[in-house]
């Protein structure tokens, strides 16, 4: 036992952290706790007067809160979800014997290098309610498009699929890293076997792509529930407040410079990811170790 | 011959698609950039009546005294040295992390979470690099790109350790090879795919950011290139065909790099698959 | 293969000790060696900002050779006010900076930031009704910047011509007219909801309305006495928001039209109104000559016919933090920016929107209409300064309570309801006595 710890001590050393965790340490986590006692406070900025738990209390009496609590999940949900799947799919696709590979991946990974404002004016272009193109090819096909950020029922459901759109080239390349990174041997193994392309992803693809499902899965969830930057270009959390997330509505808390209480929004953000996010990862981690 | 046939209509299929899904809204972009004013503020797919392109391409490169080739300076400085020392230290700390269990492991665990879910605390940060003589310099903007960065890398890092079979630790650490020469020659040429991956999103991100360099970087001789769309979008009026000129010059050359460097990725991660 | 990835690694390692070793910050206090001073300027980013702010440096470096000026660039709106509160609040500001006077100038803590100008020099110029809205507690601490502007119904006078209508005076006379608009097939009232920001105009720009009604509503708001909601006058704003439209007065697809669009829309006689800035002429004339004389203005009509006027914004204005080295110059800065010919420059780069706020300061003859037509208030004394401009107090979310009763998906009285309580929200979060 001492033995192997003392290897472990050896072959593992924990100066390997250091400079990770210097750089981390001093200029993420020492001001992000300076900032968690400000959400005490109510804070202009250039002074603060403590206020206990009242922030707190007023976050949680924002009117439009739980419709930002719902909205929240479902925009988490669909987009991290969407990712996972076409990720995938596209993964495997870019990295098959296709001629034109080269050129998709660049056609899928383009959306990544787009900043966020570009692609909120550029959709919200296409899908304006007359001249946008998407309610025209819906008009070719007989469809009647609607106002589709216009119109609550819609605003929240088109962003997400926007940010599907800018976000699933990310995943596949974290899918084509994960698919690479299988030894060749596995397939060489199947194909003796004489396993059809399906068998062959189901029991060697999938399995062993694991850790890309993994960091596909936490960084697009938690990305989705933290996500406010698409959705404030393009509606504003709008019409009216149908469109708002828990982040967005932080967020226009912080850009009507009431700082304590957006910070003290931001603790009860953190507090909601982090009892969704631990389990999750917990889980997910358990299986890879399994695996 | 019939497999080959279908397989050119899958291959036609695809293209297609991912034609009409992911290079429509780029044409628009495109053809809003070429307008003039007037009919730019339309923002719609009409063809353009006359075409100032090179009026509007100097427009924007000589706006504010030529603010978009600093702009380009500053972000690729930016960019590759922050990635740089990211790959280094998160892949260095996710493989700890991955391969020695314990409460040290699990404290960084929760870190990293906490990393991805906080959103960077601006101004202590900004009162954080005063005290530290860093506020408004590159090196300033350098580390803490690198901090907001890191749970994000070494994320993608452990995830890809833990598929790097132990075995071969013990087989180099029988060759007496340890520590951070286990890591630098043995783990870290494995992990080339992902940290391609790494590469490739994190420079995308610390190119494309923009709120950090607004608040920890001001000034215009700091200016970085996302910050350049501000010269053409304001709250009251929008100059359109300026700001997309502006949008297609500071998107292109990272796409073009990423064509360029595409083939070589290919041919790097095929080296790196692990044998056996 | 090799020697690339060791050349490659080799640059890398150059550019990061080159960029770790490299300082960012250029600038040195003090004169240099000529004598020259140089001012940084932080101004927003919008183009008649950018426009005027080089029209006033580059007459003011003309007059003063031994003084340059460095204009540098923020984006404007609310993350524009936090970047003004982060460099005020760091002790990173410009040595001289422009911002919005009235509400938004209270919540920079101007006693604690900025230096206090009463009795300067360089407010010698300055029309004494100005001034409240750059102080706090009896001390000034701007000069105005650019010129007043109103916020009220931009409209057509092409359309105005061809139907034989007149400029209305009441409410009820708007409602006429739009609806001989409607009926000649022209939309009657621009709507833009895509740029949040411009719902707000109905409720903000009626305020010379509320005032005329209920003179004392504002110092009874700002003490949590007066409601929108309670208030008939101030509620009337979102009455006629909803009032335009569900009489169907509004062009199609105005919940994705942006601020641009609606100004194009005006100036070609598509649309007939649009309740707006004035302020949002001026940009347009250089590529539309045609904005100067067809767009109008006139104030947003109330009930009685006998009370009409228009609302006014007025000038944001030129600060000095007390963190700059080169206070001199900066106050040099500020009395030319404050002068009569700092005026005739700005005259000749940018249309002005409205009046100055600068003793001696004229219109020019070639004045855009919407200009003359805002100058007649003026000068006939029926003019009120915005709500934000008389009270502190301002809640952050009406551009979408605003947005949300404009379509009509909340009714006006849960709209002026919902922003009371916004209000609320804000007034507590200022620390303001009696919330």
């Amino acid at each position: 036992m001492t033995g192997q710890a003392a290897r472990r001590r050896s072959a593992y050393p924990y100066a390997l952290y250091l400079p990770a965790a210097v750089v981390f340490l001093v200029i993420f986590l020492v001001p992000t706790v300076m900032a968690f006692y400000f959400a005490l406070t109510r804070w202009t900025l250039f002074d603060s007067t403590f206020v206990g738990l009242d922030n707190f209390r007023d976050f949680l009496a924002e009117q439009n809160l739980r419709v930002g609590f719902v909205n929240t999940l479902v925009y988490a949900v669909l987009t991290s979800g969407l990712k996972v799947v076409l990720g995938l799919l596209l993964g495997v696709l870019l990295t098959s014997k296709l001629r034109l590979r080269g050129f998709l991946r660049s056609v899928v990974f383009f959306p990544t290098l787009v900043s966020t404002v570009a692609v909120g004016i550029t959709f919200s272009m296409l899908l304006k309610p007359q001249t946008g193109l998407v309610n025209q090819a819906l008009a070719l096909v007989g469809i009647d498009g609607r106002d589709w950020l216009g119109d609550a029922a819609t605003a929240l459901l088109s962003v997400a699929l926007v940010d599907v759109w800018k976000g699933v080239g990310l995943a596949t390349v974290i899918y084509i890293a994960g698919i690479m990174s299988i030894p060749t041997e596995f397939y060489q193994a199947v194909a003796v076997d004489g396993g059809s392309a399906w068998h062959r992803f189901r029991h060697i693809t999938l399995p062993l792509s694991w850790p890309a499902t993994y960091s596909v899965i936490i960084l697009s969830f938690i990305g989705g529930l933290r996500s406010f930057d698409l959705i404030w270009t393009m509606t504003r959390g709008g019409p009216g407040f149908t469109s708002d997330t828990i982040a967005s509505i932080i967020y226009k808390q912080y850009q009507a410079g009431f700082f304590g209480l957006s910070t003290a929004g931001n603790v009860l953000l953190f507090l909601i990811v982090t009892a969704i996010a631990v389990p999750l990862n917990h889980y997910l981690g358990k299986r890879q170790v399994a695996m | 011959m019939r497999e080959g046939i279908r397989r050119l209509g899958v291959e036609a299929v695809v293209l297609v698609a991912a034609t009409v899904i992911f290079l429509i809204p780029f044409a628009l972009m495109l053809l809003t950039a070429v307008k003039d004013q007037t009919q730019a503020v339309d923002l719609d797919f009409a063809w353009p009546t006359s075409w100032p392109v090179v009026e509007n391409f100097m427009a924007v490169v000589e706006a504010r005294d030529y603010v978009l080739l600093r702009a380009y300076v500053n972000s690729t400085v930016i960019t590759v040295a922050s990635v740089t020392l990211l790959v280094i230290f998160a892949a260095m700390a996710a493989f700890v992390l991955q391969r020695r269990p314990g409460r040290v492991a699990r404290a960084a665990d929760f870190l990293v979470l906490s990393g991805l879910i906080i959103p960077p605390a601006v101004v202590p940060t900004i009162w954080l690099l005063q005290a530290l003589g860093l506020f408004k310099t590159l090196p300033g903007m350098i580390l803490a790109e690198v901090a907001f960065h890191l749970s994000f890398a070494m994320l993608l890092f452990r995830a890809f350790v833990a598929a790097i079979p132990r075995e071969l630790d013990e087989a180099a650490q029988i060759d007496g090879c340890t520590g951070f020469r286990l890591f630098f020659r043995v783990i870290f040429p494995l992990l080339r795919p992902v940290t391609i991956t790494v590469i490739l999103v994190s420079s995308v991100n610390i190119f494309n950011d923009f709120v950090n360099p607004l608040y920890l970087l001001p000034g215009d001789e700091n200016a970085t290139v996302q910050v350049t769309l501000y010269n053409f979008q304001s709250q009251y009026n929008t100059q359109w065909n300026l700001l997309f000129m502006d949008i297609v010059l500071i998107t292109i050359p990272p796409l073009l790099l990423f064509v360029f460097f595409n083939r070589k990725i290919v041919a790097g991660m095929t080296a790196g698959a692990i044998k056996g | 293969m090799k020697t690339s990835h060791r050349t490659m690694g080799a640059a890398l390692t150059v550019l990061t000790i080159a960029a770790l070793t490299s300082c960012g910050s250029g600038s040195d206090a003090g004169p240099s060696a000529d004598g020259t001073v140089t001012l940084k300027f932080l101004v927003d980013n919008s183009q008649a900002t950018v426009s005027t702010a080089k029209a006033l440096t580059d007459a003011f470096m003309r007059a003063d050779p031994t003084i340059k000026i460095e204009t540098e660039i923020r984006p404007g709106g609310s993350e524009g006010d936090n970047i003004i509160k982060t460099r005020l609040s760091t002790g990173d500001m410009s040595d001289v900076f422009w911002y919005n006077s009235g509400s938004l100038l209270q919540a920079l803590n101007p006693g604690q930031t900025l230096v206090d100008l009463t009795g300067d020099p360089a407010l010698a110029n300055v029309q004494k009704d100005f001034l409240p809205v750059v102080s706090q507690d009896g001390k000034a601490y701007g000069v105005p910047a650019g010129t007043a502007m109103g916020g009220g119904i931009l409209y057509n006078r092409k359309v105005y011509d061809k139907l034989g209508l007149e400029v209305p005076k009441t409410w009820a006379d708007f409602m006429a007219n739009n609806d001989k608009i409607k009926a000649a097939g022209i939309a009657p009232v621009i709507s833009t909801f895509k740029d949040t920001w411009t719902s707000q105009l109905f409720v903000l720009g009626d305020y010379y309305n509320v005032q005329a009604a209920a003179p004392a509503f504002a110092q009874d708001y700002t003490a949590n006495k007066a409601k929108f909601a309670t208030t008939p006058a101030a509620r009337a704003g979102f009455d006629h928001l909803a009032e335009v439209h569900a009489k169907g007065l509004l062009q199609e697809g105005f919940g994705s039209a942006t601020a641009d669009q609606g100004m194009k829309l005006l100036v070609e006689g598509k649309g007939a109104h649009y309740p707006m800035l004035s302020a949002q002429v001026p940009p347009l004339v250089a590529t539309t000559p045609a904005a100067a004389t067809d767009i109008g203005f006139f104030g947003i009509p109330g009930a009685d016919a006998a009370k009409n006027g228009a609302t006014l914004w007025e000038p944001a204005g030129v600060y000095i933090p007390k963190t700059t080295e080169k206070l001199d110059a900066a106050k040099k800065f500020l009395a030319f920016v404050a002068s009569p010919a700092a005026a005739e420059a700005m005259n000749k780069a940018v249309q002005p929107a409205g009046p100055y706020r600068i003793e001696g300061a004229k219109l020019p003859d070639d004045a855009i209409q919407v200009a003359k037509d805002l100058q007649t208030y003026v000068d006939e004394g029926r003019t009120a300064p915005a709500l934000e401009f008389v009270s502190p107090v301002k809640g952050p979310s009406l551009e979408q309570i605003t947005v949300a009763v404009g379509s009509g998906l909340t009714t006006p009285e849960e709209g002026a309801a919902q922003y009371d309580k916004d209000v609320e929200k804000q007034a507590k979060q200022l620390g303001l006595a009696g919330w």
